[in-house]
Protein backbone atom coordinates (compact mmCIF):
# COMPACT_ATOMS: atom_id res chain seq x y z
CA UNK A 1 0.00 0.00 0.00
CA UNK A 2 0.93 3.42 -1.05
CA UNK A 3 -0.03 6.91 0.27
CA UNK A 4 -3.56 7.71 -0.51
CA UNK A 5 -3.53 10.73 -2.40
CA UNK A 6 -6.52 12.13 -1.03
CA UNK A 7 -8.47 10.77 2.51
CA UNK A 8 -11.96 10.55 0.94
CA UNK A 9 -13.03 9.48 -2.63
CA UNK A 10 -16.34 9.88 -4.14
CA UNK A 11 -17.75 7.72 -6.66
CA UNK A 12 -21.15 7.55 -8.13
CA UNK A 13 -22.37 4.68 -10.71
CA UNK A 14 -24.95 6.29 -12.93
CA UNK A 15 -25.64 3.28 -15.15
CA UNK A 16 -26.45 -0.16 -14.02
CA UNK A 17 -27.10 -1.76 -17.67
CA UNK A 18 -27.27 -0.45 -21.65
CA UNK A 19 -30.97 0.92 -21.57
CA UNK A 20 -30.44 2.21 -18.27
CA UNK A 21 -31.75 6.22 -17.73
CA UNK A 22 -29.49 8.33 -18.95
CA UNK A 23 -31.11 10.78 -16.39
CA UNK A 24 -28.96 8.59 -13.84
CA UNK A 25 -25.76 10.26 -14.57
CA UNK A 26 -26.86 14.00 -15.81
CA UNK A 27 -28.50 14.29 -12.51
CA UNK A 28 -25.14 12.57 -10.94
CA UNK A 29 -23.18 15.30 -12.20
CA UNK A 30 -25.31 17.76 -11.49
CA UNK A 31 -26.39 17.41 -8.35
CA UNK A 32 -24.29 16.89 -5.96
CA UNK A 33 -19.81 16.51 -5.35
CA UNK A 34 -18.73 13.79 -7.00
CA UNK A 35 -14.69 12.49 -7.96
CA UNK A 36 -15.54 9.18 -10.40
CA UNK A 37 -18.70 8.68 -12.27
CA UNK A 38 -18.88 5.00 -13.52
CA UNK A 39 -20.93 3.58 -15.90
CA UNK A 40 -21.64 -0.22 -16.94
CA UNK A 41 -22.51 -0.39 -20.35
CA UNK A 42 -22.31 -4.76 -20.71
CA UNK A 43 -24.98 -7.47 -19.97
CA UNK A 44 -23.97 -10.69 -21.35
CA UNK A 45 -25.15 -10.85 -24.62
CA UNK A 46 -24.40 -7.46 -25.70
CA UNK A 47 -20.90 -8.27 -26.71
CA UNK A 48 -22.29 -10.55 -28.87
CA UNK A 49 -24.49 -7.89 -31.00
CA UNK A 50 -21.55 -5.53 -30.35
CA UNK A 51 -19.76 -7.82 -32.23
CA UNK A 52 -22.02 -8.49 -34.87
CA UNK A 53 -22.07 -4.95 -35.80
CA UNK A 54 -18.72 -4.67 -35.66
CA UNK A 55 -18.29 -7.50 -38.33
CA UNK A 56 -20.70 -5.33 -40.50
CA UNK A 57 -18.81 -1.81 -39.77
CA UNK A 58 -15.70 -1.71 -38.32
CA UNK A 59 -16.32 1.80 -36.80
CA UNK A 60 -18.74 0.49 -34.58
CA UNK A 61 -19.32 -2.38 -32.10
CA UNK A 62 -19.76 -0.07 -28.94
CA UNK A 63 -22.31 1.41 -26.44
CA UNK A 64 -23.38 4.77 -28.14
CA UNK A 65 -25.14 5.98 -25.94
CA UNK A 66 -21.82 6.82 -23.73
CA UNK A 67 -21.06 9.04 -26.58
CA UNK A 68 -24.40 10.61 -26.28
CA UNK A 69 -23.95 11.03 -22.37
CA UNK A 70 -20.41 12.47 -23.09
CA UNK A 71 -22.15 15.46 -25.34
CA UNK A 72 -24.27 16.17 -22.75
CA UNK A 73 -21.98 16.13 -19.74
CA UNK A 74 -18.71 17.15 -21.01
CA UNK A 75 -18.56 20.92 -19.90
CA UNK A 76 -19.50 19.72 -16.39
CA UNK A 77 -17.21 16.70 -15.96
CA UNK A 78 -13.96 18.84 -17.07
CA UNK A 79 -15.09 22.00 -15.13
CA UNK A 80 -16.08 20.10 -11.89
CA UNK A 81 -13.09 17.28 -12.56
CA UNK A 82 -15.08 14.42 -12.50
CA UNK A 83 -13.33 11.42 -14.12
CA UNK A 84 -15.21 9.00 -15.65
CA UNK A 85 -14.62 4.85 -16.16
CA UNK A 86 -16.70 3.15 -18.56
CA UNK A 87 -17.08 -0.24 -19.95
CA UNK A 88 -18.41 1.24 -23.34
CA UNK A 89 -15.43 0.41 -25.45
CA UNK A 90 -17.89 -3.46 -26.13
CA UNK A 91 -15.75 -5.05 -28.46
CA UNK A 92 -14.46 -2.03 -29.95
CA UNK A 93 -12.63 0.46 -27.43
CA UNK A 94 -10.83 2.65 -29.86
CA UNK A 95 -13.68 3.12 -32.16
CA UNK A 96 -15.35 4.44 -28.59
CA UNK A 97 -12.45 6.48 -28.01
CA UNK A 98 -12.82 8.47 -31.15
CA UNK A 99 -15.91 8.85 -30.74
CA UNK A 100 -15.28 10.43 -27.50
CA UNK A 101 -12.43 13.13 -28.51
CA UNK A 102 -14.80 13.50 -31.26
CA UNK A 103 -17.25 15.21 -29.29
CA UNK A 104 -15.37 16.63 -26.97
CA UNK A 105 -13.59 18.34 -29.62
CA UNK A 106 -17.13 19.48 -30.76
CA UNK A 107 -17.45 21.19 -27.40
CA UNK A 108 -14.44 23.11 -27.59
CA UNK A 109 -12.80 20.89 -25.30
CA UNK A 110 -9.40 20.11 -26.20
CA UNK A 111 -6.09 18.71 -24.15
CA UNK A 112 -8.66 16.12 -22.20
CA UNK A 113 -7.16 12.96 -21.88
CA UNK A 114 -8.64 9.77 -23.00
CA UNK A 115 -7.54 6.30 -21.82
CA UNK A 116 -8.57 2.71 -23.18
CA UNK A 117 -7.96 -0.43 -21.39
CA UNK A 118 -7.64 -3.54 -24.14
CA UNK A 119 -7.14 -7.17 -23.89
CA UNK A 120 -10.39 -8.34 -22.92
CA UNK A 121 -11.22 -9.54 -26.31
CA UNK A 122 -9.71 -12.62 -27.08
CA UNK A 123 -12.22 -13.77 -30.16
CA UNK A 124 -8.74 -13.45 -32.52
CA UNK A 125 -6.53 -15.20 -30.40
CA UNK A 126 -9.11 -17.95 -29.78
CA UNK A 127 -7.23 -20.92 -31.95
CA UNK A 128 -3.62 -19.86 -30.30
CA UNK A 129 -5.07 -19.79 -26.86
CA UNK A 130 -6.23 -23.68 -27.46
CA UNK A 131 -2.85 -24.35 -28.75
CA UNK A 132 -1.16 -22.82 -25.89
CA UNK A 133 -2.95 -25.45 -23.73
CA UNK A 134 -6.38 -23.44 -22.62
CA UNK A 135 -9.41 -26.40 -23.13
CA UNK A 136 -12.14 -23.36 -22.53
CA UNK A 137 -14.34 -26.36 -20.82
CA UNK A 138 -17.44 -25.16 -20.12
CA UNK A 139 -16.99 -24.38 -16.68
CA UNK A 140 -21.24 -25.29 -16.07
CA UNK A 141 -21.26 -28.71 -17.87
CA UNK A 142 -17.68 -29.88 -18.19
CA UNK A 143 -18.53 -30.13 -22.00
CA UNK A 144 -15.25 -29.56 -25.04
CA UNK A 145 -15.62 -26.23 -26.77
CA UNK A 146 -15.19 -28.18 -30.12
CA UNK A 147 -18.87 -28.86 -30.25
CA UNK A 148 -19.15 -25.23 -30.65
CA UNK A 149 -16.18 -23.72 -31.33
CA UNK A 150 -17.60 -23.02 -35.43
CA UNK A 151 -20.20 -21.09 -33.95
CA UNK A 152 -18.38 -18.88 -31.55
CA UNK A 153 -19.52 -15.55 -32.09
CA UNK A 154 -17.39 -13.60 -29.33
CA UNK A 155 -15.02 -14.31 -26.72
CA UNK A 156 -13.72 -11.85 -24.01
CA UNK A 157 -12.54 -12.53 -20.44
CA UNK A 158 -13.64 -10.99 -17.19
CA UNK A 159 -10.51 -8.21 -16.60
CA UNK A 160 -9.98 -6.66 -13.33
CA UNK A 161 -9.56 -3.70 -12.00
CA UNK A 162 -5.95 -2.91 -11.59
CA UNK A 163 -5.69 -1.86 -15.77
CA UNK A 164 -8.21 0.53 -14.69
CA UNK A 165 -5.89 1.91 -11.99
CA UNK A 166 -2.85 2.55 -14.57
CA UNK A 167 -5.35 3.80 -17.03
CA UNK A 168 -6.04 6.52 -14.36
CA UNK A 169 -2.34 6.87 -13.53
CA UNK A 170 -2.06 8.60 -16.92
CA UNK A 171 -4.19 12.00 -15.91
CA UNK A 172 -7.11 10.36 -18.42
CA UNK A 173 -9.94 11.93 -17.50
CA UNK A 174 -11.83 9.29 -19.05
CA UNK A 175 -11.24 5.48 -19.06
CA UNK A 176 -12.95 3.36 -21.52
CA UNK A 177 -12.94 -0.33 -21.44
CA UNK A 178 -14.34 -3.34 -23.20
CA UNK A 179 -15.40 -6.60 -20.97
CA UNK A 180 -14.44 -6.35 -17.09
CA UNK A 181 -16.13 -7.15 -13.99
CA UNK A 182 -18.86 -5.02 -13.12
CA UNK A 183 -17.42 -4.17 -9.10
CA UNK A 184 -14.18 -3.35 -11.06
CA UNK A 185 -14.94 -0.03 -12.04
CA UNK A 186 -15.51 1.21 -8.53
CA UNK A 187 -12.07 -0.92 -7.46
CA UNK A 188 -10.08 0.46 -10.16
CA UNK A 189 -10.28 4.36 -9.04
CA UNK A 190 -9.42 3.08 -5.34
CA UNK A 191 -6.54 1.59 -6.13
CA UNK A 192 -5.39 4.40 -7.72
CA UNK A 193 -6.17 6.87 -5.21
CA UNK A 194 -5.60 4.91 -2.11
CA UNK A 195 -2.89 3.03 -3.67
CA UNK A 196 -3.77 -0.27 -3.02
CA UNK A 197 -1.57 -3.54 -3.76
CA UNK A 198 -1.91 -7.20 -4.98
CA UNK A 199 -1.18 -7.73 -1.16
CA UNK A 200 -3.95 -5.39 0.59
CA UNK A 201 -6.63 -8.26 0.19
CA UNK A 202 -9.35 -6.44 2.82
CA UNK A 203 -9.02 -3.05 1.25
CA UNK A 204 -9.70 -5.48 -2.40
CA UNK A 205 -12.58 -7.15 -1.11
CA UNK A 206 -14.03 -3.43 0.15
CA UNK A 207 -13.86 -1.59 -3.07
CA UNK A 208 -15.23 -4.87 -4.49
CA UNK A 209 -17.77 -4.92 -2.58
CA UNK A 210 -18.76 -1.77 -3.18
CA UNK A 211 -18.78 -1.78 -6.48
CA UNK A 212 -21.16 -4.47 -6.44
CA UNK A 213 -23.60 -2.83 -4.09
CA UNK A 214 -23.68 0.51 -6.73
CA UNK A 215 -23.13 -1.78 -9.89
CA UNK A 216 -27.24 -1.79 -10.85
CA UNK A 217 -27.62 1.40 -10.42
CA UNK A 218 -30.75 2.62 -8.11
CA UNK A 219 -31.30 -0.64 -7.52
CA UNK A 220 -29.73 -0.09 -3.63
CA UNK A 221 -31.47 3.15 -3.09
CA UNK A 222 -34.84 1.95 -3.57
CA UNK A 223 -35.40 0.65 -7.01
CA UNK A 224 -36.76 -3.05 -7.17
CA UNK A 225 -37.58 -3.02 -3.24
CA UNK A 226 -40.04 -5.29 -1.58
CA UNK A 227 -41.57 -2.22 0.22
CA UNK A 228 -41.69 0.10 -2.70
CA UNK A 229 -44.90 1.37 -1.33
CA UNK A 230 -42.48 3.20 1.45
CA UNK A 231 -39.71 4.17 -0.88
CA UNK A 232 -40.08 8.04 -1.17
CA UNK A 233 -40.22 10.04 -4.70
CA UNK A 234 -39.54 7.14 -6.94
CA UNK A 235 -39.35 9.30 -9.87
CA UNK A 236 -36.45 11.36 -8.86
CA UNK A 237 -34.64 8.71 -7.24
CA UNK A 238 -31.48 9.30 -6.35
CA UNK A 239 -28.51 7.01 -8.04
CA UNK A 240 -25.83 5.63 -5.62
CA UNK A 241 -22.90 7.26 -4.54
CA UNK A 242 -19.99 5.89 -2.39
CA UNK A 243 -17.93 7.71 -0.09
CA UNK A 244 -14.68 5.72 0.10
CA UNK A 245 -11.48 5.76 2.97
CA UNK A 246 -8.33 4.29 2.63
CA UNK A 247 -8.98 1.92 5.02
CA UNK A 248 -11.29 0.14 2.77
CA UNK A 249 -13.92 0.93 5.36
CA UNK A 250 -17.09 3.16 3.04
CA UNK A 251 -20.51 4.71 3.25
CA UNK A 252 -22.93 4.46 0.85
CA UNK A 253 -25.10 7.14 0.16
CA UNK A 254 -27.34 9.49 -2.29
CA UNK A 255 -27.17 13.10 -3.48
CA UNK A 256 -29.32 16.10 -1.22
CA UNK A 257 -32.81 16.07 -2.53
CA UNK A 258 -32.55 13.48 -4.31
CA UNK A 259 -35.56 10.36 -4.07
CA UNK A 260 -35.38 7.12 -3.22
CA UNK A 261 -33.65 5.85 0.08
CA UNK A 262 -30.69 4.47 1.27
CA UNK A 263 -30.70 2.50 4.42
CA UNK A 264 -29.63 -1.28 5.72
CA UNK A 265 -33.11 -3.02 3.50
CA UNK A 266 -32.40 -1.35 0.48
CA UNK A 267 -28.22 -2.04 0.74
CA UNK A 268 -28.92 -5.53 1.88
CA UNK A 269 -31.07 -6.23 -1.17
CA UNK A 270 -28.99 -5.22 -3.60
CA UNK A 271 -26.05 -7.63 -1.61
CA UNK A 272 -28.22 -10.33 -2.48
CA UNK A 273 -28.62 -9.12 -6.37
CA UNK A 274 -27.22 -12.13 -8.27
CA UNK A 275 -25.31 -13.40 -5.09
CA UNK A 276 -23.84 -16.95 -5.07
CA UNK A 277 -22.16 -18.15 -1.91
CA UNK A 278 -21.87 -14.92 -0.26
CA UNK A 279 -18.27 -16.05 1.57
CA UNK A 280 -16.88 -16.77 -1.72
CA UNK A 281 -17.27 -13.71 -3.88
CA UNK A 282 -14.89 -14.83 -6.60
CA UNK A 283 -13.15 -11.71 -8.78
CA UNK A 284 -10.13 -11.41 -11.03
CA UNK A 285 -8.70 -9.48 -7.90
CA UNK A 286 -9.56 -10.87 -4.89
CA UNK A 287 -11.75 -13.17 -3.51
CA UNK A 288 -13.99 -10.92 -0.88
CA UNK A 289 -16.10 -12.42 1.74
CA UNK A 290 -19.45 -10.25 1.66
CA UNK A 291 -20.59 -12.10 5.32
CA UNK A 292 -17.19 -10.28 6.78
CA UNK A 293 -18.74 -6.88 6.90
CA UNK A 294 -21.07 -4.90 9.52
CA UNK A 295 -23.76 -2.65 7.64
CA UNK A 296 -25.04 0.41 10.00
CA UNK A 297 -27.27 3.19 9.30
CA UNK A 298 -25.01 6.20 10.12
CA UNK A 299 -27.54 9.09 9.13
CA UNK A 300 -29.98 9.87 7.10
CA UNK A 301 -29.87 8.26 3.51
CA UNK A 302 -25.92 6.96 5.03
CA UNK A 303 -24.92 2.93 5.49
CA UNK A 304 -21.92 2.62 6.91
CA UNK A 305 -19.99 -0.99 5.66
CA UNK A 306 -17.29 -1.31 8.05
CA UNK A 307 -14.78 -4.59 8.23
CA UNK A 308 -14.25 -6.32 5.03
CA UNK A 309 -12.39 -9.46 4.37
CA UNK A 310 -10.94 -10.88 1.51
CA UNK A 311 -9.14 -13.94 0.59
CA UNK A 312 -6.07 -14.11 -2.65
CA UNK A 313 -7.33 -14.46 -6.16
CA UNK A 314 -7.62 -16.95 -7.80
CA UNK A 315 -4.61 -17.69 -11.10
CA UNK A 316 -7.81 -17.51 -13.78
CA UNK A 317 -9.66 -15.13 -15.42
CA UNK A 318 -13.44 -15.91 -16.22
CA UNK A 319 -13.53 -15.98 -19.67
CA UNK A 320 -17.56 -16.06 -21.33
CA UNK A 321 -17.78 -17.15 -24.86
CA UNK A 322 -20.85 -16.78 -27.03
CA UNK A 323 -22.34 -19.11 -29.96
CA UNK A 324 -25.19 -19.43 -32.65
CA UNK A 325 -27.27 -21.68 -30.52
CA UNK A 326 -30.60 -22.21 -32.90
CA UNK A 327 -33.53 -20.05 -33.58
CA UNK A 328 -36.41 -18.90 -31.58
CA UNK A 329 -39.68 -17.10 -32.12
CA UNK A 330 -42.17 -15.71 -29.36
CA UNK A 331 -45.58 -13.97 -30.22
CA UNK A 332 -48.77 -12.87 -28.28
CA UNK A 333 -52.16 -11.83 -28.81
CA UNK A 334 -55.01 -10.39 -26.04
CA UNK A 335 -58.04 -12.24 -25.51
CA UNK A 336 -60.51 -10.33 -23.62
CA UNK A 337 -64.04 -12.36 -21.40
CA UNK A 338 -65.93 -13.55 -20.73
CA UNK A 339 -64.06 -17.23 -20.81
CA UNK A 340 -60.83 -15.26 -21.47
CA UNK A 341 -58.35 -17.99 -19.55
CA UNK A 342 -60.71 -21.22 -21.33
CA UNK A 343 -60.15 -19.05 -24.54
CA UNK A 344 -56.69 -18.71 -24.59
CA UNK A 345 -56.44 -22.75 -23.95
CA UNK A 346 -58.21 -23.22 -26.70
CA UNK A 347 -56.30 -21.20 -28.91
CA UNK A 348 -53.29 -22.19 -27.69
CA UNK A 349 -54.41 -26.28 -29.10
CA UNK A 350 -55.66 -24.61 -32.47
CA UNK A 351 -52.44 -23.21 -33.21
CA UNK A 352 -50.36 -26.44 -32.51
CA UNK A 353 -53.09 -28.64 -34.13
CA UNK A 354 -53.07 -26.47 -37.47
CA UNK A 355 -48.77 -26.35 -37.14
CA UNK A 356 -49.14 -30.46 -36.42
CA UNK A 357 -51.43 -30.82 -39.74
CA UNK A 358 -49.39 -29.12 -42.05
CA UNK A 359 -46.33 -30.96 -40.50
CA UNK A 360 -44.73 -29.26 -38.12
CA UNK A 361 -44.49 -30.62 -34.39
CA UNK A 362 -42.67 -28.97 -31.40
CA UNK A 363 -41.59 -31.16 -28.48
CA UNK A 364 -42.00 -29.89 -24.92
CA UNK A 365 -38.48 -28.76 -24.77
CA UNK A 366 -38.82 -26.47 -28.09
CA UNK A 367 -42.37 -24.69 -27.30
CA UNK A 368 -43.81 -22.51 -24.64
CA UNK A 369 -47.19 -21.51 -23.88
CA UNK A 370 -48.23 -18.86 -21.43
CA UNK A 371 -51.25 -17.14 -20.21
CA UNK A 372 -50.37 -14.11 -18.59
CA UNK A 373 -52.80 -12.61 -16.61
CA UNK A 374 -53.30 -15.80 -15.10
CA UNK A 375 -50.39 -16.38 -12.84
CA UNK A 376 -47.36 -16.71 -15.43
CA UNK A 377 -44.46 -15.84 -13.36
CA UNK A 378 -45.43 -17.77 -10.05
CA UNK A 379 -46.54 -20.62 -11.74
CA UNK A 380 -47.51 -23.28 -9.05
CA UNK A 381 -48.41 -21.21 -6.16
CA UNK A 382 -52.11 -20.56 -5.83
CA UNK A 383 -53.30 -17.26 -6.39
CA UNK A 384 -57.23 -17.42 -6.33
CA UNK A 385 -57.90 -14.08 -8.32
CA UNK A 386 -55.77 -15.24 -11.21
CA UNK A 387 -58.55 -18.33 -11.92
CA UNK A 388 -60.72 -16.10 -13.20
CA UNK A 389 -58.80 -13.42 -14.70
CA UNK A 390 -60.96 -10.25 -17.34
CA UNK A 391 -58.35 -10.89 -19.89
CA UNK A 392 -55.62 -12.76 -20.39
CA UNK A 393 -52.35 -12.21 -22.82
CA UNK A 394 -51.66 -15.77 -24.75
CA UNK A 395 -48.02 -15.61 -25.54
CA UNK A 396 -46.44 -18.79 -27.30
CA UNK A 397 -42.78 -19.14 -28.09
CA UNK A 398 -40.96 -22.08 -29.89
CA UNK A 399 -37.29 -23.11 -30.23
CA UNK A 400 -35.02 -25.12 -32.39
CA UNK A 401 -32.31 -25.63 -34.82
CA UNK A 402 -34.19 -25.34 -37.54
CA UNK A 403 -34.81 -21.73 -38.47
CA UNK A 404 -37.73 -22.53 -40.92
CA UNK A 405 -39.64 -24.75 -39.02
CA UNK A 406 -39.38 -21.93 -36.30
CA UNK A 407 -40.34 -19.36 -38.42
CA UNK A 408 -43.34 -21.60 -39.61
CA UNK A 409 -44.67 -21.00 -36.10
CA UNK A 410 -44.75 -17.56 -36.46
CA UNK A 411 -47.30 -17.08 -39.46
CA UNK A 412 -50.25 -19.30 -37.38
CA UNK A 413 -50.66 -17.34 -34.36
CA UNK A 414 -52.43 -13.85 -35.67
CA UNK A 415 -54.84 -15.85 -37.81
CA UNK A 416 -56.79 -16.77 -34.64
CA UNK A 417 -58.41 -13.64 -34.75
CA UNK A 418 -60.76 -13.90 -37.70
CA UNK A 419 -60.48 -18.06 -36.87
CA UNK A 420 -60.37 -18.83 -33.40
CA UNK A 421 -63.00 -17.57 -30.47
CA UNK A 422 -64.18 -13.91 -29.97
CA UNK A 423 -62.39 -10.99 -28.65
CA UNK A 424 -59.02 -11.91 -29.66
CA UNK A 425 -56.64 -9.18 -30.63
CA UNK A 426 -53.80 -7.00 -29.74
CA UNK A 427 -52.14 -8.27 -32.72
CA UNK A 428 -49.85 -5.50 -33.62
CA UNK A 429 -46.28 -6.44 -33.82
CA UNK A 430 -47.45 -8.87 -36.75
CA UNK A 431 -46.10 -12.04 -37.46
CA UNK A 432 -43.30 -13.48 -34.81
CA UNK A 433 -40.26 -13.90 -36.70
CA UNK A 434 -37.28 -16.11 -35.97
CA UNK A 435 -34.57 -14.61 -33.92
CA UNK A 436 -30.97 -16.24 -33.59
CA UNK A 437 -30.68 -17.72 -29.52
CA UNK A 438 -27.33 -16.70 -28.57
CA UNK A 439 -25.69 -19.55 -25.86
CA UNK A 440 -22.92 -18.92 -23.30
CA UNK A 441 -20.32 -20.80 -22.78
CA UNK A 442 -18.14 -19.83 -19.29
CA UNK A 443 -14.35 -21.31 -19.23
CA UNK A 444 -11.57 -20.19 -17.32
CA UNK A 445 -8.32 -18.89 -19.13
CA UNK A 446 -4.70 -18.54 -16.76
CA UNK A 447 -3.75 -14.68 -15.99
CA UNK A 448 -0.16 -15.44 -17.84
CA UNK A 449 -1.93 -15.71 -21.05
CA UNK A 450 -3.93 -12.88 -21.28
CA UNK A 451 -1.73 -9.53 -21.74
CA UNK A 452 -3.83 -5.94 -20.94
CA UNK A 453 -3.05 -2.95 -22.76
CA UNK A 454 -3.69 0.86 -21.56
CA UNK A 455 -3.59 3.82 -24.03
CA UNK A 456 -4.04 7.30 -23.77
CA UNK A 457 -4.94 10.22 -26.32
CA UNK A 458 -5.61 13.78 -25.78
CA UNK A 459 -8.71 15.81 -27.40
CA UNK B 1 -48.87 -19.73 16.46
CA UNK B 2 -50.42 -17.26 13.90
CA UNK B 3 -50.33 -18.38 10.73
CA UNK B 4 -48.87 -15.21 7.90
CA UNK B 5 -47.39 -14.66 4.45
CA UNK B 6 -43.73 -14.96 4.47
CA UNK B 7 -43.20 -10.98 3.34
CA UNK B 8 -44.75 -10.23 6.73
CA UNK B 9 -41.05 -11.22 8.38
CA UNK B 10 -38.97 -11.32 5.29
CA UNK B 11 -38.30 -8.83 2.20
CA UNK B 12 -36.62 -10.81 -0.97
CA UNK B 13 -34.70 -10.09 -4.13
CA UNK B 14 -33.76 -12.15 -6.85
CA UNK B 15 -31.69 -12.42 -9.76
CA UNK B 16 -30.29 -14.96 -12.67
CA UNK B 17 -27.56 -17.02 -11.93
CA UNK B 18 -26.86 -18.82 -15.41
CA UNK B 19 -29.87 -21.22 -16.26
CA UNK B 20 -30.78 -20.91 -12.87
CA UNK B 21 -31.36 -17.81 -10.29
CA UNK B 22 -30.82 -17.11 -6.49
CA UNK B 23 -33.64 -15.80 -4.05
CA UNK B 24 -31.98 -13.85 -1.34
CA UNK B 25 -34.47 -14.08 1.31
CA UNK B 26 -33.70 -10.89 4.40
CA UNK B 27 -35.34 -11.80 7.88
CA UNK B 28 -37.07 -8.52 8.95
CA UNK B 29 -35.30 -8.76 12.75
CA UNK B 30 -32.96 -11.27 14.53
CA UNK B 31 -36.05 -13.28 16.25
CA UNK B 32 -37.48 -13.74 12.43
CA UNK B 33 -34.08 -14.62 10.91
CA UNK B 34 -33.44 -17.38 13.62
CA UNK B 35 -36.99 -18.63 12.71
CA UNK B 36 -36.33 -18.70 9.52
CA UNK B 37 -32.73 -20.10 9.70
CA UNK B 38 -34.35 -23.65 11.04
CA UNK B 39 -37.85 -23.31 9.23
CA UNK B 40 -37.17 -22.60 5.59
CA UNK B 41 -35.17 -25.22 4.36
CA UNK B 42 -34.48 -26.26 1.08
CA UNK B 43 -36.95 -28.77 0.83
CA UNK B 44 -39.49 -26.41 1.88
CA UNK B 45 -38.51 -23.56 -0.72
CA UNK B 46 -38.30 -26.39 -3.23
CA UNK B 47 -41.67 -27.53 -2.68
CA UNK B 48 -43.03 -24.12 -2.85
CA UNK B 49 -41.23 -23.02 -5.87
CA UNK B 50 -41.67 -26.31 -7.71
CA UNK B 51 -43.80 -24.80 -10.78
CA UNK B 52 -41.07 -22.27 -11.93
CA UNK B 53 -37.73 -24.21 -10.66
CA UNK B 54 -37.12 -28.10 -12.46
CA UNK B 55 -33.82 -27.92 -10.84
CA UNK B 56 -31.29 -28.62 -7.17
CA UNK B 57 -31.96 -25.90 -4.59
CA UNK B 58 -28.82 -24.77 -2.61
CA UNK B 59 -29.03 -22.66 0.34
CA UNK B 60 -26.22 -20.39 1.84
CA UNK B 61 -26.32 -18.47 4.96
CA UNK B 62 -25.08 -15.09 5.35
CA UNK B 63 -25.83 -13.73 9.04
CA UNK B 64 -24.29 -10.38 9.50
CA UNK B 65 -26.98 -9.51 6.61
CA UNK B 66 -29.86 -11.46 8.07
CA UNK B 67 -30.28 -13.47 4.63
CA UNK B 68 -30.35 -16.55 3.92
CA UNK B 69 -29.74 -17.07 -0.15
CA UNK B 70 -30.64 -20.02 -2.26
CA UNK B 71 -30.08 -20.69 -5.71
CA UNK B 72 -32.66 -22.64 -7.94
CA UNK B 73 -30.63 -24.31 -10.33
CA UNK B 74 -33.28 -24.40 -13.32
CA UNK B 75 -35.63 -21.91 -13.38
CA UNK B 76 -35.37 -19.97 -16.07
CA UNK B 77 -36.24 -22.30 -19.16
CA UNK B 78 -32.68 -22.20 -20.38
CA UNK B 79 -32.32 -19.02 -19.24
CA UNK B 80 -30.48 -15.81 -21.62
CA UNK B 81 -31.90 -15.47 -25.10
CA UNK B 82 -32.46 -19.55 -24.97
CA UNK B 83 -35.44 -18.99 -22.76
CA UNK B 84 -38.78 -18.14 -23.77
CA UNK B 85 -39.93 -17.59 -20.54
CA UNK B 86 -41.50 -13.45 -19.90
CA UNK B 87 -39.29 -14.00 -16.63
CA UNK B 88 -36.18 -14.74 -18.40
CA UNK B 89 -34.04 -13.38 -15.53
CA UNK B 90 -36.14 -14.29 -12.34
CA UNK B 91 -36.51 -10.93 -11.38
CA UNK B 92 -39.99 -12.22 -9.94
CA UNK B 93 -38.80 -14.94 -8.32
CA UNK B 94 -38.21 -12.86 -4.77
CA UNK B 95 -41.76 -12.18 -5.01
CA UNK B 96 -42.67 -15.62 -5.07
CA UNK B 97 -41.08 -17.09 -2.04
CA UNK B 98 -42.46 -13.86 -0.19
CA UNK B 99 -46.29 -15.55 -1.25
CA UNK B 100 -45.11 -18.46 0.63
CA UNK B 101 -47.65 -18.99 4.15
CA UNK B 102 -45.68 -19.54 7.35
CA UNK B 103 -47.05 -20.46 11.29
CA UNK B 104 -45.01 -17.75 12.97
CA UNK B 105 -44.52 -18.45 17.22
CA UNK B 106 -46.24 -14.72 18.84
CA UNK B 107 -42.86 -14.06 20.10
CA UNK B 108 -41.36 -14.03 16.96
CA UNK B 109 -43.87 -11.71 15.13
CA UNK B 110 -44.31 -9.19 17.71
CA UNK B 111 -40.49 -9.14 17.51
CA UNK B 112 -40.62 -8.01 14.31
CA UNK B 113 -41.69 -4.68 12.89
CA UNK B 114 -43.89 -4.90 9.93
CA UNK B 115 -42.64 -3.07 6.69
Amino acid sequence: MSDPKRPLVRIANGQGFWGDSILGPIRLVREGPLDYLTLDYLAEVTLSIMQKLRSRDPSKGYATDFVKLIERTAKDLVEKDIKVVANAGGVNPRACRDAVLEALRAQGLHGVKVATVEGDDILESLDTLTAAGEPFTNMDTGAALSGVRDTVTSANVYLGAFPIAEALATGAQIVITGRGTDPGLVLGPLIHEFGWGPEDLDQLAAGTIAGHIVECGAQCTGGNHTDWQSIPDMAMIGYPVIEATPSGDFTVTKHEGTGGRVDVGSVVHQLCYEMGDPANYITPDVVADFTSVSIEQDGENRVAIRGAKGLPATPTFKASLSYADGWKALGQLTISGPDALAKARACAEIVWQRLAYDGFEYGPEERLVEFVGANVCHAGIPIPEASDPSEVVLRMGVKGPDRAKVDRFGSELVPLVTSGPPGVTGFAGGRPKATEIIGFWPALVAKEHITTNVTVSES
Amino acid sequence: MPTVLLSRIAAARSGDKGEGSNVGIMARSQAAYEFLRTWLTTERLAEHMHGINAGDVVRYEADNMRVLNFILSDSLGGGGSASLKTDAQGKTHGLAALRMTVDVPTEVLEATPEA
